[in-house]
């Protein structure tokens, strides 16, 4: 292939892991209320557009960018709790199939009453000035944004450790991913848990789309092609494993970077067709624990 | 559905019973009356293809316990298979539809075949990631079956019927041509619930281990009915194809599959005629609502959410359930 | 001559059964005389092209509007049913089947893509119904898709492209490398562009397809700058077009290389702001600016002004205008609704509705039309709406379209 040097699959890598860190986010999310709740949550792609959206009627408002990433995660994280509260807890117990088609239902409300208050067209959103332009990484140029992405997403991952690792709630939820029942019957509130995790989780999905809205702008519609794709992510890293969310993140990140360079028309079939192939011959995924609710 | 005892105490009970041995003819002659009370026809023939298409899923979903997220493949499949031998091969309206059937029975073959081995969520997954590579191999096929722009040119202007020639232009006989296959398919169907696979279905469903305790193949009954599942919604795409004149690329999308997920839950999985009323409320909402307001999509997801929450029989399974008291 | 029980002769009894079962019929004429003509219009309101849809909406309503002012045909007024396609074929398809079998409509005029367009055709010409699409796509100008009564007055990317590039690449180099969509839209673009390109001794570095819908061309940026070419040339539409532009900026490709597109669309630089267009070239088959310039251009845009409170139409909705108007007006023409009258008198006219010039060319119905080179204005002078200039004027001429032959006709 003509131009084909080091120095630009390098840059093709950088620009996986910038795609992946997304991606992560958005699975370490699904991850986490799939693995605590065994709910497969289908508005997280409602959640990612909320962010967005919160985060542009911030900035809108004259909320400078890093307010505005602090505040639209909680935000989206509390409207998170407020929908486990109401709508997903009465359906606990009732099988696996019904908190999912609640969440399916949910999505298309959430997405129709953006689509009320902000219009079909869809909102420019201008980068920070702070982060605008390019740098030599070293390879090439590489904007800076994308790096702050990257970052970004390393630190909450490494919050999210600490939070998981060295916390008592960070156990519970360990525990409660491992065994739901055992966490109940030793009298721990698992609802209250859920409730958190559930939160958490959205909030997550919020972050990565107010991150998001620099790179692609906003749109009610945003939140679909990226939760097909984020349900590759955690599918293929095992889901309730957040350590498979991490690693098939980055690895769907680079997957589709290195099949846009030599093939790009095939670049979305190729994460089909990854999960298709990982599910063939590691039904749990990399890291998923084999008969996790079946 | 067991079946109930006939000399139960009260009429209503023994009027259910009646119904449900003679659910096939009640269906088709209610398919009969429809074009009556429907606001149009064209819309009364695409509730016809989509119950169609929802109760080919609910095979898989309601009787046999799996969620599939890749029912879209099935349908399209057949919707192509259809258009392409009338554009590509100029086969005569009847060849087109036995081979959109086939269609629809190759990609539930090639799909179950591999999903079959998962379970659960997983099961989901594979259907829908097996479902999209479909997808993308119609999509760029683009001599067969035109890519992004669809097959056009699916024209079928008379029925050639034993010499009797109808106009399948006419609105009117368009629906009845079409309701015809529907209501030989769901006489097909009741044959099939009612006979002994169709409780091992049930059974498999109930409890798998019990099942294979009674020396059922598992994995070999959720094939065949997968791909029994793939005939009847491959009927239903090349009816599809024959009604629209034209086949949509988005027929093999995953909204597609998340519609039959919708429109089954909405009339009531594991009924007979639940998934048709599912059908029926989805596009009569999605049609009456339009014309009042472009936020349709508001009161259909409300709608749902509702279902999940207070219907979870859906609208026709809490009728009947309500019925029976 | 009997009497039956009720006292009626036979002869009463005929005579008015008779009257009775024809009044329905002396109703009927009576009604004709005076029943309105309809125009169905099915535009994707909900979705991603809402805003233009609407925008075709209330240009539609204009012509409408301006029709029955002017008399209507022969005191029979025009009406506007507008129904939602959501932008899917199927929907489309069923939108037209009610329309025409449950409305009555006389015309249909409407679709924005391109599967929509064809979907809608291949119902309305099956049931012998005129159709003026006003997707901007030359899949239905081939032979396969016409019919004497399919009708396109909205431009293609063959014309755009080829306008475009006929401008650019004799001004900002010949080296090229195309962007495109991997659909048959994208192709259509970069075969216009090649078909101006060709003579003018372009070199095409790459023609890198990305799916439909991508939403991070991260992944294409860098080859693309290090390919080196004069020009870049963006060919995709709507949201692709303003994440690949806005993306292209943050990457720093406008520093090394002038990037172009087919089409730049009114409502997508409001969408996409200042920024993402700046400094990009590309075509347009209607601009509300034109109306410094063109006479007609300012007499619709006052008429838009006027019933729609001061806004300004948009691109698209200039085409809804025209695809309105032009059957109306044939229709006046031939004296009747009747399409074996209408069509010998829509491909007899020559017309200047809104931008100029016009006329449908005899083997495909395709209205020949100019095109306009427009840039995106740096910052906004005064007026919000005032984000264009226009560059050039690429007048209308039958060559720049895609040949008779060439689209399968003998």
């Amino acid at each position: 292939m003509a131009g084909l040097t080091l120095q630009l699959l390098g840059l093709q890598l950088f620009t996986g892991v910038a795609l992946g860190a997304l991606y992560v986010l958005l699975a370490v999310g699904l991850s986490l209320i799939f693995g605590m709740l065994t709910v497969v949550n289908f508005a997280h792609g409602a959640f990612y557009m909320l962010g967005a959206y919160v985060g542009l009627w911030l900035l809108m408002h004259g909320v400078n960018f890093w307010v505005a990433l602090a505040l639209a995660p909680l935000a989206v994280g509390g409207f998170g709790l407020a929908i486990e509260r109401t709508l997903i807890r009465p359906l606990y117990g009732r099988g696996l199939d019904y908190p999912l088609l609640l969440t399916f239902g949910l999505s298309y409300v959430i997405v129709e009453l953006v689509r009320i208050w902000f219009g079909n067209t869809g909102y420019p959103v201008d980068t920070p000035d702070l982060l605008q332009g390019a740098v030599n990484i070293g390879v090439g140029y590489f904007p800076l944004y994308r790096l702050f992405v990257i970052a970004a997403t390393a630190v909450i991952l490494l919050a999210l450790w600490l939070f998981l690792e060295r916390t008592s709630f960070g156990l519970i939820v360990r525990a409660g991913a491992r065994d739901p029942q055992i966490v109940r019957i030793l009298g721990v509130n698992v609802a209250r848990v859920w409730l958190i995790v559930f939160g958490l989780g959205a909030g997550l999905a919020g972050l990565a789309g107010v991150l998001a809205a620099p790179l692609q702008g906003v749109i009610p519609e945003m939140g679909d092609p990226i939760l097909a794709e984020a349900f590759v992510v955690t599918v293929v890293g095992g889901m309730g494993s957040l350590m498979g969310a991490v690693v098939a993140g980055l690895l769907v990140g680079v997957v589709v970077s290195m099949t846009s360079l030599f093939a790009p028309e095939m670049s979305r079939v190729a994460i089909f067709a990854l999960m298709a192939v990982v599910l063939l011959i590691r039904p749990q995924g990399f890291f998923g624990r084999a008969g996790l609710m079946s | 559905m067991t079946m109930q005892a006939a000399s139960s105490a009260s009429p209503a009970r023994a009027l259910l019973a009646w119904a449900r041995r003679r659910r096939a003819w009640l269906a088709a002659l209610f398919l009969i009356l429809f074009p009556l009370v429907a606001p149009f026809k064209a819309l009364a023939a695409m509730i016809l293809i989509y119950g169609l298409y929802a109760v080919g899923f609910n095979i898989v979903f309601g009787y046999l316990g799996l969620l599939s997220f890749g029912h879209a493949a099935l349908f399209g499949a057949g919707a192509y298979f259809c258009g392409i031998a009338i554009v590509h091969f100029g086969l005569p309206w009847w060849v087109a539809i036995a081979l959109g059937i086939v269609g629809g029975v190759l990609a539930a073959a090639a799909i179950g075949a591999l999903a079959i081995r998962t379970r659960g969520i997983y099961f989901a997954m594979v259907t829908l990631a097996l479902s999209q590579c479909v997808y993308y191999l119609f999509y760029e096929a683009t001599d067969w079956t035109g890519g992004e722009n669809g097959l056009t040119g699916v024209d079928v202007k008379t029925i050639d019927l034993f010499g009797l020639k109808l106009d399948f232009v006419n609105p009117l006989v368009h629906y009845y041509v079409i309701a015809a296959f529907v209501i030989a398919a769901l006489f097909a169907l009741s044959r099939l619930l009612a006979s002994p696979f169709g409780a091992v279905i049930e059974g498999v469903r109930e409890s798998e281990a019990r099942a294979r305790a009674s020396g059922f193949d598992v994995s070999r009954v959720r094939f065949v009915t997968f791909v029994v599942s793939g005939a009847f919604c491959g009927l239903a795409g090349a009816l599809l194809a024959l009604h629209l004149s034209v086949v949509p690329i988005e027929t093999l999308q995953y909204d597609t599959s998340g519609l039959a997920v919708m429109m089954c839950l909405l009339g009531g999985m594991g009924t007979y005629f639940g998934p048709f009323v599912g059908a029926a409320i989805f596009l009569l909402l999605e049609n009456l609502v339009s014309l009042y307001t472009v936020h349709w999509q508001l009161f259909v997801g409300a709608a749902f959410i509702a279902c999940v929450l207070f219907f979870q029989r859906g609208v026709w399974g809490t009728f009947l359930q309500w019925s029976e008291k | 001559m009997s009497m039956n029980d009720k006292g009626w002769s036979r002869r009463q009894a005929v005579a008015a059964a008779g009257a009775a079962l024809a009044s329905p019929f002396l109703f009927n004429i009576a009604r004709a005389e005076t029943a309105k003509i309809k125009v169905g219009f099915p535009v994707p309101l909900t979705g991603p092209y809402g805003a233009e849809a609407q925008d075709q909406v209330r240009a539609a309503q204009v012509a409408i509007a301006e029709f029955n002012e002017s008399g209507g045909l022969k005191g029979r007024q025009a009406e506007l049913l507008v129904r939602d396609d959501k932008l899917k074929p199927g929907e489309a398809a069923t939108r037209a089947l009610e329309l025409i079998e449950g409305d009555k409509v006389d015309f249909i005029v409407g679709s924005l893509s391109a599967s929509v367009q064809l979907a809608v055709n291949n119902v309305t010409k099956a049931r012998k119904v005129l159709y003026n699409s006003i997707s901007q796509s030359d899949a239905i100008n081939e032979a396969k898709e016409f019919s004497p009564y399919t009708f396109h007055e909205a431009l293609n990317p063959h014309m755009t492209g080829g306008a475009v590039g006929r401008y650019a690449f004799s001004k900002f180099g010949k080296k090229v490398v195309f962007l495109t969509a991997d659909y048959a839209y994208g192709y259509e673009m970069v075969r216009g562009f090649q078909a101006a390109g060709k003579p003018m001794g372009i070199q095409t570095l790459a023609d890198i397809r990305h799916p439909l819908g991508t939403n991070d061309f991260s992944a294409l940026l860098p080859r693309i700058e290090a390919l080196k070419p004069d020009v870049l040339v963006i060919s995709n539409f709507g949201r692709d077009q303003q994440i690949s532009l806005k993306q292209a900026t943050d990457f720093g490709l406008k520093k090394t290389m002038k990037i172009v597109a087919p089409v730049l669309l009114y409502t997508g630089r409001i969408a996409a702001g200042a920024q993402a267009f700046e400094g990009v070239v590309g075509g347009t088959s209607y601009y509300w600016g034109l109306e410094k310039t063109v006479a007609s251009a300012k007499a619709f845009n006052d008429r838009f002004r006027k019933l729609h409170k001061g806004r300004v139409p948009s691109d698209y909705g200039s085409y809804a205008y025209g695809g309105v108007k032009t059957f109306l007006m044939a229709a006046r023409q031939a004296g009747t609704t009747d399409a074996q009258a209408v069509i010998p008198a829509m491909e007899a006219l020559k017309y200047d509705y809104y931008k100029g010039p016009e006329f449908y060319r005899k083997c495909d119905h395709q209205a020949v039309q100019s095109v306009f080179i427009i840039q995106s204005k740096t910052a906004p002078a005064g007026d919000p709406a005032d984000v264009f200039d226009i560059l050039a004027t690429d007048a209308p001429d039958e060559a720049n379209l895609r040949s008779c032959q060439e689209l399968g006709f003998k």
